[in-house]
């Protein structure tokens, strides 16, 4: 008994020691590894403790080996490893932005970049975005494909006039002699506690301009399939993030472990399928229409989730085929309802073939039309809840 | 004594100036020495450099020659512009650059091609210096087919290989400049890149941001300040708190140079080129000109300064008169030489504007076109739900 205790705390350090030799020797691993861990490590600890006593095995390996059961990637990690990919693969991929090399990241994405590849192709920046994303775009002109990193996009209306006249419009305006490839990125929407300045969703106002693509993944899987999309497209993309989903964790297929694993920037994915109601959202709404949808499922209302992926060009053919099967229509987003993402999709409805389908009118969940508060209760009531969600689709089913 | 002549003739005009018009700042006139190709030009004004470009030059026949047709096509195309532009066969903006030829001539004729450049909206000269024909520049401002765009872009967006055009907001090209400048530097090829911008421009915020990146990571960016005293209708002495533009990049070493005479441009931007090249980081130029014509075409150009200002400038300091007197004085060519480049320079400006009056405008297939670059075919809305058009990369 006593023994076995002594064992266990013999495999404490022995674990830590392993843990530190590994990440010296192999940052890539330790990440690895590490990821899945980073919510669960003391229940896993314990669990190690358990099996190696069991196996008389290594508590690496027993890390290892639970690490390629289970799989779990967090957001984070796919952003950091589809950017590691790319910089590897392609010489001429930079990352510039405030934070990004010695600091690892503001918010950690590009941990461990800078210490692999240096300060040529990882440039920390003054903060003055107006200027380094002009030079971003510059340097997209002449020859080399950038990552601009903005802490976040409420920082990047200071740049917004680089990345739509010097960006998006280049290519058009020069008839094709000038092409931009270029990819903004960084946490977009509402975070947490952060008030009104630092609280905005830019997907309608970057939606609404020809000559830019615009991105807005969800799980991992699309965080890392398509910024490696959006890194090897010729054009100039913005690519809306999540603070609140960066340390979520998703299962991830073998599939999607590839190096060359792309989706395709301009099309939706059915996250759900179902019958009554179709809810289309993006980013971190998704995860709420979801839930909705498991509460919703209980009550025999069975909802389509279409997970957008892409802002611009949106996949308005998935929406329209899937309202025909169900008639039913709701969109949810994190933005201001007035000329949003929602008002765009319903207009797009309304104008195409889907418009004869619907038993009734579709409608849009959104944020609430003021700037974000910072009071906790307040701030919860500016955003739909899930509650809000289920509240829209009942009327809609009923109405 | 020929010399002491002229040095004295100099000093009188420019003491003439300073009485008539205290107030106002005498362009620097460069003083010739009478000795063969050899020419002196004037000391710039150096701001954090101990030593500034060489003061003495060689010109040969060839590339006076050369630099005389350059300029007086220039001259000739922004004229011929004018006055399409009063028959409203060029509609929109045209900001015309007569008066600055010196700039853009001696500016190239102080890089190489494999030199990156990129201006503001008065770029029509540059467009022409960077390698695009007269045919395509007309045609591109009468917004036909066979203009260098495709028509699609216009007076401010003219684009051609290592030159980024042509941008509409004052100062935005500022950065994308630094960053092509990054861009020479991450490829190690030794290029530099010339970023310009105007007087009115200088107190962009964005251009501070561009000077601390670039003397940060000693980017091989020269910028260049073309002074021609006038932001639109105000001049520099109501637009700027300090005059002095050269200093301006404060950490950064500046000089003020004649835009007026095409071998001072030439020797100073061979001299920031060199310093660039050295891996010493960004220079900064002042080149102090001036235009004859008002900011635009919607601009009279005598609201905000008098007619004899003008006249005074075309009669004493005009580059493309300077240029023809020094070769001409010094048998370098002779008259005759120069009547033919002119009626040369004239009969090419008339084809082109021929040219640019009769090409077809570009096919309404183009208008969604050119909207992703190396992408699948894509569905555009039209002006009406049932409009729907195809952009084809």
């Amino acid at each position: 008994m006593y023994m076995y205790y002594g064992i266990t705390m013999v495999f404490f350090t022995v674990f830590w020691v392993c843990h530190i030799y590994i990440y010296i020797n192999n940052m890539t691993l330790f990440i690895f590894y590490h990821v899945s861990y980073q919510n669960v490590t003391p229940f896993l600890c314990i669990i190690i403790a358990l099996h190696s006593v069991e196996y008389h095995v290594l508590p690496c390996d027993i890390c290892i080996i639970n690490c390629i059961l289970l799989l779990q990637v967090t957001v984070r990690d796919a952003l950091n490893q589809a950017m590691d990919e790319e910089l590897e693969r392609d010489e001429r991929v930079f990352l510039l932005g405030e934070e990004v090399a010695q600091y690892d990241g503001a918010y950690k994405v590009s941990r461990g970049l800078w210490k692999k590849y240096g300060d040529k192709r990882i440039i920390d920046t003054p903060i003055t975005e107006m200027g380094f994303a002009g030079i971003a775009v510059g340097a997209a002109m002449a020859g080399l494909r950038p990552i601009c990193e903005f802490m976040t996009f409420n920082f990047s209306m200071q740049a917004i006039d680089q990345v739509i006249n010097s960006a998006a419009k280049t290519y058009y305006m020069s008839a094709g002699r000038q092409s931009v490839p270029i990819v903004f990125r960084g946490p977009n929407g509402a975070s947490a506690g952060v008030a009104a300045q630092h609280s905005q969703c830019f997907a309608a106002w970057y939606g609404h301009c020809p000559g830019l693509k615009v991105v807005s993944p969800w799980s991992a899987e699309d965080a890392r399939g398509l910024l490696k999309s959006a890194i090897r497209d010729d054009n100039p993309v913005v690519f809306l993030e999540n603070e609140l989903m960066y340390g979520v964790p998703f299962e991830m297929s073998e599939e999607s472990q590839s190096k060359d694993f792309l989706i395709p920037i301009g099309k939706a994915k059915i996250e759900r399928q179902g019958n009554h109601i179709t809810v289309v959202s993006h980013s971190r709404m998704v995860s709420l229409c979801l839930d909705a949808a498991a509460v919703l499922a209980k009550e025999g209302i069975e909802c389509e989730v279409i997970n957008m992926r892409t802002i611009r060009p949106l996949d308005a053919e998935a929406i329209e085929t899937s309202v025909m099967k169900t008639n039913h229509l709701i969109t949810v987003e994190g933005g201001w309802p007035q000329f949003g993402v929602g008002g765009e999709i319903l207009a797009r409805i309304m104008e195409g073939p889907a418009f004869n389908y619907l038993d009734a009118p579709a409608v849009r969940v959104t944020g609430v039309d003021i700037p974000m508060p910072y009071a906790k209760i307040l701030e919860d009531n500016s955003v739909p809840q899930i509650k809000d969600i289920i509240f829209s689709v009942k009327k809609t089913l009923n109405a | 004594v020929r010399f002491f002549k002229n040095v004295l003739m100099s000093l009188l005009q420019g003491c003439f100036c300073l009485f008539k018009n205290p107030v106002k700042t005498v362009i620097l006139r460069n003083i010739i020495t009478i000795y063969n190709n050899d020419f002196s030009i004037l000391i710039c004004d150096l701001h954090r450099l101990d030593e500034g470009p060489s003061v003495q030059t060689v010109l040969t026949r060839e590339d006076g020659l050369r630099y005389y047709r350059t300029m007086q096509t220039m001259r000739r195309m922004e004229l011929k512009a004018d006055q399409l532009y009063k028959q409203k066969i060029i509609r929109g903006f045209c900001h015309l650059y007569d008066g600055q030829e010196a700039c853009a001539v001696g500016i190239e004729a102080g890089i190489s091609p494999t030199d990156h450049l990129i201006t503001a909206y008065r770029s029509h000269g540059y467009t022409y210096t960077r390698g695009v024909s007269v045919k395509e520049i007309m045609a591109e401002l009468t917004g036909r087919s066979g203009g260098v765009a495709k028509g699609k872009g216009g007076s401010m967006h003219m684009y051609a290989k290592n030159f980024y055009g042509g941008n509409g907001i004052v100062g935005a090209q500022v950065p994308l400049g630094a960053g092509v400048a990054l861009a020479c530097q991450y490829q190690g090829k030794n290029e530099v890149c010339v970023t310009l911008y105007g007087d009115g421009a200088a107190n962009q915020g964005q251009i501070f941001e561009s000077f601390n990146m670039a003397a940060l990571w000693k980017l091989p960016c020269i910028f260049i300040c073309e002074n021609n005293k006038y932001g639109m209708g105000t001049s520099v002495e109501r637009a700027s708190a300090s005059t002095d533009y050269y200093k301006r990049g404060d950490y950064i070493p500046g000089l003020r140079v004649d835009g007026m005479d095409v071998l001072s441009v030439r020797e100073a931007t061979r001299f920031a080129a060199d310093y660039c090249r050295s891996g010493k980081g960004p220079i900064l130029m002042e080149l102090q000109t001036y235009r004859y014509h008002g900011h635009s075409m919607s601009d009279p150009g005598v609201s905000y300064r008098t007619r004899e200002e003008i006249q005074e400038i075309r009669s004493k300091s005009d580059p493309i008169t300077m240029l023809k007197d020094c070769m001409i004085s010094r048998n370098m060519a002779s008259l005759e030489e120069i009547k033919d480049i002119d009626a040369t320079v004239r009969k090419e400006i008339e084809e082109a504007a021929q040219f640019a009056t009769s090409d077809p405008e570009p096919p309404l297939e183009d208008l969604c076109k050119h909207i992703f670059y190396n992408d699948a075919p894509l569905e555009v809305r039209g002006t009406h739900p049932w409009m729907r058009l195809k952009s084809i990369s």
